[in-house]
């Protein structure tokens, strides 16, 4: 069996985001991109999928959608261990545009596990993972914390409202995954970073689609008030404030 | 025209959650001079579904089908975009929550409907039709233009306030045509915690960092939270150290989490900790290093040692509870 993982391309999640072109766009300067947190820990539990011979994993594929700038993100999941990768060479518009790339993508190529990260930590959007199953009619299973496999087919942990589901859909399917499918992001060894190098990433061209939404300005969260501070010996006067004032207990 | 909210229900039962998405669905519906039709599914008795009635629902479709006992993310959209054709919706509203983001992208593509996920304010402007949703982890809010002509919506968790508009809901019991071959997911096996305050449903969350010292000093904590009735939590360095279960981890790729308030002990305030909980109403910060971060997000805050601190607040609590 085949995986394919998408990533997304993110700023470091320490970023303090600011913004360029009157609020309407982020401005990029001095920004280290990675993988999203999502895509790499679902990259890293493919590749201790495909690392375990009775899983019938064969192989783990990553796809991206953007441009050239974007390799670097790639050559860094190749390095991880992907065997491969496929680039859709367009800068991502909206989440309906990179969904539909992808899946088009997918009915060329044939992949038996699907698997995206539950948000990307730009966007938020928790969106992708499901369009590409509706947009290929294949079974989803969202807010995974396990996968494995067994005789062929996949036992999928999913997170509920106050607790887990045990549950199987039949392959191919899309998991989106959250975090504990595994427990930390593999990291990539020297070995790795050259072997990447000489790994192949396939360059697709995108399909016309016009995106469905447009974000048309930023804006910085509200400031909060600034602290007030209670002496540690009279915690009662914070309780106090917290009923009285913020009306909250 | 109308507006379609999807309400989840919990052993037939609704919670906060499923009044607050009726009160905006309502309040869209208002700006669209328009009305509201809920969709249930699952077995809920009439006293209860009627009571969707008291933040604005006009029409209530209920649908009890055994064949929907599970969530089948392909099998829920396909129902819910028939209703919606059939409804003439131009806005549905779901949940932003694990259910919501099942579903919402699938109904997405069924509809050809464009996605706005996680707002928490009502629309900005109707032409173009603009909405204000959470991006880059809480550090920033964007103005999304959907374009499509229908909308769709996932309202984050208690961002919007509940807003009773009393009207008499009519019900209407719909027993929809399932594709059979859309039913591919085999439940094996649920564990569910009972008799406990979820994180995500909880209107107070006391949660603890690495300033706790160790997994042997969490019973003050958890003594504080249960005598304010609140769920416990932690940051990601407790749950990676194993002091903590991973479910409690709010943060960025943990749980992301708006409860009224939020008493942070002996938590830094890195970032990515932040994302998780910036949306809380009221943060309190508990803490020994007067320069840490998270003084900036708190409204309240103790400079202290965590240990110290919190018996003495116990005590402050019994007191005020007597």
């Amino acid at each position: 069996m085949k995986i394919l993982v998408c990533i997304s391309n993110v700023p470091d999640t320490t970023t303090k985001i600011k913004f360029a072109e009157g609020n309407t766009s982020v401005d990029t300067t001095g920004i280290q991109w990675v993988i999203n947190p999502w895509d790499e820990l679902s990259l890293t539990r493919a590749l201790e999928l495909k690392d375990d011979t009775t899983s019938g994993i064969k192989s783990v594929t990553v796809i991206h959608v953007g441009p050239a700038a974007s390799e670097p993100t790639i050559r860094k999941a190749l390095a991880i261990g992907a065997d491969d990768a496929i680039r859709v060479n367009a800068v991502s518009s909206d989440a309906w545009f990179v969904a539909a790339q992808i899946a088009e993508v997918i009915k060329k190529e044939q992949f038996d596990v699907i698997m995206c990260g539950i948000e990307s930590s730009d966007y938020n959007g928790s969106i992708v993972g499901g369009m590409i199953s509706e947009f290929l009619g294949i079974p989803s299973v969202s807010a995974v914390s396990g996968i494995k496999f067994e005789n062929g087919q996949p036992i999928i942990i999913r997170e509920i409202d106050g607790g887990k589901e045990v549950v199987s859909v039949p392959v191919p399917f899309v998991a989106i995954v959250q975090k504990g499918i595994a427990k930390e992001p593999r990291i990539a060894a020297m070995r790795g970073i050259m072997m990447a190098r000489s790994k192949p990433v396939k360059l697709v061209e995108p399909v016309q689609v016009d995106p469905l939404t447009q974000i048309v300005e930023f804006e910085k969260p509200t400031p909060r008030a600034a602290c007030k501070f209670i002496d540690a010996d009279s915690p009662a006067l914070l309780l106090d404030l917290l009923q009285n004032e913020a009306k909250v207990i | 025209m109308s507006v379609l909210v999807y309400t989840e229900n919990w052993d037939g039962k609704f919670k906060k959650l499923s009044f607050e998405l009726v009160s905006y669905a309502t309040g869209v519906a208002k700006m669209l001079n328009t009305t509201v039709t809920a969709v249930s599914i699952g077995k809920v008795d009439e006293n209860e579904l009627i009571r969707l009635g008291n933040y604005g629902a006009n029409k209530i479709i209920n649908i009890n089908s055994d064949k929907l006992a599970v969530l089948d993310s392909q099998a829920y959209s396909s129902v819910i975009s028939e209703i919606a054709r059939k409804e003439n919706a131009s806005v549905i509203i779901i949940s932003n929550n694990n259910t919501g983001k099942a579903i919402a992208p699938r109904l997405s593509v069924r509809l050809k409907a464009g996605v706005g996920s996680g707002v928490s304010r009502l629309p900005l402007n109707l032409n173009p039709f603009t909405v204000y949703k959470r991006t880059y982890s809480g550090n920033a809010f964007a103005h999304l233009v959907i374009k499509s002509d229908i909308k769709i919506l996932t309202l984050a968790q208690n961002s919007f306030d509940l807003i009773e508009t009393p009207v008499n809901a009519t019900i209407e019991n719909m027993n929809p045509s399932i594709d059979g071959s859309l039913l591919k997911t085999v439940i094996k096996d649920i564990q569910k915690q009972s008799g406990m305050i979820l994180l995500t449903d909880a209107d107070i969350v006391v949660s603890g960092g690495r300033g706790m010292k160790s997994a042997d000093n969490w019973g003050p904590l958890v003594e504080l939270a249960k005598l304010l009735g609140a769920a416990t939590a932690c940051s990601r360095p407790v749950s990676d150290e194993g002091w903590r279960p991973h479910d409690e981890h709010t943060g960025q790729t943990g749980k992301i989490i708006a409860p009224n308030l939020y008493i942070a002990v002996g938590i830094s305030g890195a970032t990515q900790h932040l994302a998780g909980i910036s949306s809380s109403k009221y943060i309190v910060a508990i803490n020994s290093d007067k320069n840490a971060p998270i003084f900036e997000a708190a409204q309240y805050g103790i400079i202290g040692d965590a240990m110290k601190v919190l018996p003495k607040l116990i005590e402050a609590v019994k007191e005020i509870r007597k």
